[in-house]
C-alpha cells in the first residue's frame, strides 16, 4: 500500500511541475505574440503617450521575470489579473463560462462513456462477427464525419424538420430535466459522436489484447463462459489502457468544443479563449490555456492512478 | 430457481449414466478415432492431425509425447471440445466419459470442462490472470456451476494445496500470480484443474518451463494426486524421461500422426518405429554417463596439468571477483539486488566451460557482463591478458570481433526483414571490410560450415525452421572469425532432437575451428555433450569449479549433485529413488548475509552453527577443480 501511495505521489508531483513548466511556457510564447495589447486597445490613431500610459496601467512595462511572477502568484491565488480588453476581472469572466463547460462536458461524458464501453466491449466479445464489423465500421465513420456536419445535420433533421429540439442552445437557470434534455441534446450528441468512437475502439483492442492471452484460453478450458472470460479476466487487466484512451478523448471535451459551441451558440471556454486570441486578451488567453492544460493533466493523472491501482504488481510487489 | 434445479436434475442424470459405465469396466474413458484437425482455407487445409486414434481406460495415465509441431497439444485441447484459432476438426470422433465431444453445443461443451475434464497448461505463470486472487480463479467454475459455497470451496482448496505439499496453504491462495514461484503456480494450477474432481485430467507439459530440481517437486505431487484419485490421465509431453516416471501407455505422434504406442516401458525400452528411437537417442545423451571425452584441442586438456608458465600463456579469457547486480548502488558501489557474487572463471585457448545453473542463478546476467552489454560492480574481465572494458561501447573493434554471442531466441536475435545474406554480410563487412563476390563467397561458406544449404542465403528468418535460424545465428558469430564464443542457452528454446545436432554442430566448430566456448545453460545434458570444464552457478555464487568429471565426482559441491541428480532418467522408479531437494527460498542476497553460503537453506549435509555463521571456505583439489563448502570431501 504504502509503494502504491509513494507511486501515485510521484505521479502527482510530476504533474505539478509539468504544470508549472507548461506555465511557463505559455506565459513566454503569449509575451512573444507580435503586437501590443496597449496598441491594439487604442487602435492606429492613438499617440504614443496614450499607449505608453495604458502599457503602464496594463503593467506591460514591467521586466519579463517580474510580469512572470505576478501573474503566477495571481494564478495560484484565483486573481489571474484583468482582461484587456473590457477591463473586468479574469476570474469573473471565467468563473461564468466555466460551469458551463464542465456541465457540458459531463453531460458528454456520461452518455459517451458507458455507451463507449458497451460498444467496445460487445465488438470485443463477438469479434470476427458481423457485429463486431458493423460496429468498426460505424466508429470509424463516426471518427471520419466532421463534427460540424453532425452538429448541422442534427439541427436540420431535429430542430428545423422534427422540430423536437431547439437549434440553439438556451442556458436555463433552473432547467426542468425536459428543458435541460431539449436544450442540450443536440450538442451532447455532436460531441459523443467525436468521442465515442475513439474510446469504443480503444477498449476493443485492450480487450482483444487480453483476450489473446493465455490466461483467457485457460479461463475457456476451465468452462467459464465467454461473457464472463470478458467481464472477469479480460477487463480488469485491461483497466490501465482503456483509461488512458479515456482521458484523452474527454480531455478533447473542454477546448476542443469550439465547432459545437459556435454552432449551438454555447457559452463555453473554448469561444472564450478563442475571442480572447482576436482581440489579443493575454491575461484571459493564458488563464484559459491554463484551465485547459490542468483539465488534461488532471485526466491524465487519473487514468495513470487507475492503471496503478488496477494491477496488482505495482499495487503488492 | 428453476434453473437451478434443471440443472441438480440434469447432474442426477448425468451421475446415473455414469454408474451405468462404470459396471462395463471394459468401455474406455477417454475413445478417440480418426481425428483429423486442420488449419487454413477449406480449399487447400494444412492438415495438423491426421487420423489419429487412441483409448485411455479408467483410471489409466496416457502419455502423448511428440516434437513442437507434431499436433500433440491439438489432439489434447479437442478432447475439450477446444481449437485454437484458425483451426477446425475435419473429421474422426471423441468420446470422454461417453459423450461424443463433437456434438455438443457451445453451452454444453462449457459444461463438460467444469465437469468431467479439466486442462493443467504448459506455463502457469501465464495460465493464470495477473490481476485476480490465485484463490478466486481456483474456485472459480465451482462458484460458476453452485456446487457448494464459497467457504466450502475455500476449504476443499485449501485440502488440495496440501495434499500439493504447497507451502502454507491456508493463506497462498490470497496472493497473486506475481507473489509465487513457477513450481509453485504449476502446482495450484493442478489444484485449479481437481478442485471439480474430474473425470480426466489433461497435463500439458505441466513440467517443461521449470528448473530440473523444482520439476521433481512437481512431478511428485502430481504422482501421488494421480494415484490417490486413480484419476485419468492424458500427459503430454516431449520429455520421455519425465514421461517415463508418470504415465502408463505412451502414444508417440509426430508430424500430426501416430507413430508408435503401447506400454511405457515396451515403447521406451525396446522401441519398433525409428522416430522413437531418435527420440531415445537425443534423451540418452543428457543422461548421467560419464562421457569419456578427448581432449579435443591439444591444449584443453591443460587443466589436467598443474598450472605453468605454459598454461598462463594459454588463458583466454581471465574472470576474477565479478559482482554484479540491478537496483541502486549502496555507499559501498554495490547494487541493491546481487546477481553475481565474487566470480571467478577462466577459459583457455580451444577449451569449452559450461556454466549451469537454475533459473535465478545469475547465469544471464554473467552473459550480459562478459559480453559487456551490463557493467560488473567490482572485478576484472581480461582476454588474453589485456584488461576488457566492462561496456562493450568501449570496447576495441578487435575486442568485440574476438567475442561474439549467441543467444537462446534465434527468433529474437536475427532481424526478420533481413535476409540471411545480409545478416551473415554485416558483420564481414564490419570487422574485414568484405563486399561484392568476396563476401558472398564467404557467406557461403559459413552456410558450409553450419551445414545449410547455401539456397538459404536469400531466405528471410521467418521462413527457416528453428533449427536453421539457431545455425544461422551460429553462423553469424563465426563471420566475425571470434576466439571465443558465448552461447546463452542455445539449445534450449529447440527440440531434444533438433539441439542434440546443434550440440554437435558445436562440437564439431570447435574442433576445426579450434574456437572456446563459454555455454551457459540449465541443461547439464549440453554441458556434457560439448564442454571439458564446468562451473556451477548457484544464486549468484560458483560453488564449484573444475573438469566436466566434477560433475559425477564422489566429492563434488552438494548442489552439484543436487542439480545431476535431478535431471530425469528413463528408469520408471528413478523418481522414487532420487533424493529430496530439501525445499526452501535460497538466501535473499543482503549485505549482512552475502558472505554465507547461498545453499545453506536446501544444503541436506550443512553444519549448524558453523555454515551458518561463517563464509565456506574455498576447497582445491589435485585435478584444479575448486569447491565452496564447509563440508570435508568425504561427508559431502
Amino acid at each position: 500500500m504504502r509503494v502504491t501511495l509513494q507511486l501515485i505521489l510521484k505521479r502527482m508531483a510530476a504533474a505539478a511541475l509539468t504544470l508549472l513548466l507548461v506555465s511557463i511556457i505559455i506565459f513566454t510564447i503569449t509575451s512573444l505574440l507580435p503586437g501590443d495589447a496597449a496598441q491594439a486597445a487604442l487602435g492606429q490613431n492613438a499617440t504614443a503617450a496614450a499607449v505608453a500610459a495604458l502599457r503602464a496601467r496594463l503593467g506591460l512595462d514591467q521586466p519579463v521575470l517580474w510580469r512572470y511572477l505576478h501573474w503566477l502568484g495571481g494564478l495560484l491565488t484565483g486573481h489571474p489579473g484583468y482582461s484587456y480588453s473590457n477591463g473586468l476581472p479574469v476570474s469573473a469572466i471565467i468563473s461564468k463560462r466555466l460551469p458551463q463547460s464542465l456541465l457540458l462536458a459531463a453531460a458528454t461524458t456520461v452518455v459517451s462513456v458507458p455507451f463507449a464501453l458497451t460498444l467496445g466491449i460487445l465488438a470485443a466479445m463477438y469479434r470476427g462477427s458481423w457485429l463486431d464489423r458493423a460496429l468498426s465500421t460505424t466508429t470509424l465513420a463516426m471518427v471520419a464525419v466532421p463534427e460540424f456536419l453532425v452538429a448541422t445535420a442534427g439541427v436540420l433533421i431535429f430542430a428545423v424538420k422534427l422540430q423536437w429540439l431547439s437549434a440553439l442552445t438556451f442556458v436555463l437557470d433552473h432547467p426542468t430535466p425536459l428543458e435541460f434534455l431539449r436544450s442540450y441534446a443536440l450538442p451532447v450528441l455532436s460531441l459523443c459522436f467525436v468521442v465515442t468512437a475513439q474510446m469504443a475502439r480503444m477498449t476493443r483492442a485492450a480487450v482483444i489484447d487480453q483476450l489473446s492471452q493465455p490466461y483467457a484460453e485457460m479461463a475457456a478450458l476451465k468452462g467459464v463462459g465467454s461473457a464472463r472470460v470478458v467481464l472477469t479476466h479480460a477487463l480488469p487487466n485491461a483497466v490501465g489502457p482503456i483509461a488512458n484512451a479515456i482521458a484523452l478523448s474527454l480531455s478533447y471535451l473542454l477546448g476542443g468544443t469550439i465547432i459545437v459551441e459556435t454552432i449551438f451558440d454555447y457559452p463555453g471556454l473554448a469561444r472564450l479563449m478563442v475571442d480572447a486570441v482576436s482581440y489579443r486578451d493575454m491575461p484571459l488567453l493564458q488563464a484559459c490555456a491554463m484551465i485547459f492544460l490542468a483539465a488534461y493533466l488532471g485526466l491524465v493523472l487519473i487514468a495513470d492512478i487507475c492503471a496503478i491501482v488496477s494491477n496488482p504488481k505495482l499495487r503488492r510487489p | 430457481m428453476s434453473l437451478h434445479s434443471g440443472r441438480r436434475a440434469q447432474a442426477a442424470r448425468n451421475g446415473a449414466g455414469a454408474a451405468a459405465e462404470s459396471s462395463a469396466d471394459n468401455h474406455p474413458q477417454v475413445l478417440v478415432k480418426n481425428l483429423r484437425v486442420v488449419a487454413g482455407s477449406p480449399g487447400t487445409p494444412s492438415v495438423l492431425v491426421n487420423d489419429v486414434s487412441f483409448a485411455i481406460a479408467r483410471g489409466e495415465v496416457l502419455a502423448l509425447i511428440g516434437e513442437s509441431g507434431s499436433g500433440k497439444t491439438t489432439v489434447a485441447l479437442s478432447l475439450m471440445g477446444h481449437t485454437r484459432a484458425g483451426c477446425r476438426i475435419s473429421g474422426g470422433s471423441i468420446e470422454v466419459c461417453g459423450t461424443d465431444v463433437l456434438s455438443l453445443r457451445p453451452r454444453e461443451i462449457l459444461e463438460h470442462r467444469r465437469r468431467r475434464v479439466a486442462y493443467i497448461a504448459q506455463s502457469a505463470a501465464a495460465a493464470f490472470n495477473p490481476a485476480r486472487r490465485i484463490m478466486d480463479q481456483v474456485i472459480e467454475t465451482t462458484m460458476i456451476r453452485r456446487l457448494m459455497t464459497g467457504s466450502a470451496a475455500r476449504e476443499k482448496a485449501v485440502t488440495l494445496f496440501r495434499s500439493l505439499a504447497l507451502p502454507d496453504p491456508q493463506h497462498i491462495g490470497a496472493r497473486y500470480p506475481h507473489q509465487l514461484s513457477g513450481g509453485q503456480l504449476q502446482r495450484l494450477l493442478a489444484a485449479m484443474a481437481l478442485m471439480s474432481d474430474p473425470e480426466l485430467v489433461i497435463l500439458d507439459e505441466p513440467t517443461t518451463a521449470l528448473d530440473v530440481t523444482t520439476q521433481i517437486e512437481v512431478l511428485r505431487a502430481f504422482k501421488r494426486v494421480i494415484g490417490e484419485r486413480r484419476a485419468t490421465a492424458l500427459y503430454v509431453a516431449h520429455d520421455l524421461a519425465v514421461v517415463a516416471q508418470i504415465a502408463d501407455r505412451v502414444v508417440v505422434l509426430n508430424s500430426g500422426q501416430v507413430r508408435e504406442s503401447g506400454p511405457t516401458m515396451q515403447v521406451l525400452g525396446a522401441p519398433r518405429d525409428a522416430y522413437t528411437r531418435t527420440l531415445l537417442s537425443a534423451v540418452a545423451r543428457r543422461v548421467a554417463q560419464s562421457v569419456a571425452q578427448e581432449p579435443v584441442v591439444a591444449t584443453s586438456g591443460a587443466s589436467s596439468r598443474p598450472p605453468g608458465e605454459d598454461n598462463r600463456r594459454q588463458l583466454l579469457l581471465a574472470v576474477e571477483g565479478l559482482t554484479a547486480g540491478y537496483g541502486k548502488a549502496n555507499d559501498q558501489g554495490l547494487p541493491s539486488s546481487l546477481a553475481l557474487l565474487d566470480i571467478s572463471l577462466a577459459v583457455r585457448r580451444g577449451a569449452a566451460l559450461g556454466v549451469i545453473g537454475e533459473s535465478g542463478s545469475g547465469k544471464s546476467t554473467l552473459a550480459r557482463v562478459l559480453a559487456g552489454i551490463m557493467a560488473p560492480a567490482r572485478g576484472t574481465i581480461r582476454l588474453q591478458g589485456e584488461l576488457l572494458e566492462p561496456r562493450m561501447e568501449r570496447r576495441s573493434r578487435e575486442q568485440l570481433r574476438r567475442i561474439q554471442i549467441v543467444f537462446q531466441h534465434a527468433d529474437a536475435a536475427l532481424n526478420p526483414a533481413h535476409t540471411v545474406a545480409h545478416i551473415l554480410g554485416r558483420p564481414l563487412k564490419l570487422y574485414f571490410g568484405l563486399r561484392g563476390a568476396a563476401r558472398d563467397e564467404r557467406i557461403a561458406h559459413l552456410l558450409d560450415v553450419v551445414h545449410l544449404d547455401r539456397s538459404i542465403a536469400a531466405r528471410r528468418p521467418p521462413e527457416l525452421s528453428g533449427g536453421q535460424k539457431q545455425r544461422v545465428n551460429l553462423a553469424r558469430a563465426l563471420a566475425a572469425q571470434p576466439d571465443l564464443i558465448l552461447c546463452d542457452e542455445v539449445t534450449s528454446a529447440l527440440d531434444a532432437v533438433v539441439g542434440a545436432a546443434i550440440l554437435d554442430l558445436l562440437a564439431e566448430l570447435r574442433r576445426e575451428l579450434g574456437l572456446s566456448y563459454v555455454l551457459i545453460t540449465h541443461d547439464v545434458g549440453a554441458v556434457r555433450a560439448i564442454c571439458d570444464e564446468v562451473a556451477v552457478l548457484y544464486a549468484g555464487q560458483t560453488v564449484e569449479t573444475g573438469p566436466l568429471q566434477r560433475l559425477d565426482a564422489a566429492n563434488c559441491h552438494p548442489y552439484t549433485r543436487l542439480l545431476v541428480s535431478s535431471v530425469p532418467e528413463l528408469r520408471s522408479d528413478w523418481l522414487e529413488g532420487v533424493a529430496s531437494a530439501s525445499p526452501g527460498p535460497a538466501m535473499p542476497a543482503t549485505a549482512s548475509s552475502k558472505d554465507l553460503c547461498r545453499f545453506l537453506p536446501r544444503c541436506p549435509v550443512r553444519i549448524e552453527g558453523r555454515c551458518d555463521q561463517q563464509p565456506p571456505p574455498l576447497n582445491r583439489t589435485q585435478q584444479g577443480a575448486q569447491i565452496l563448502c564447509h563440508q570435508p570431501a568425504n561427508r559431502r
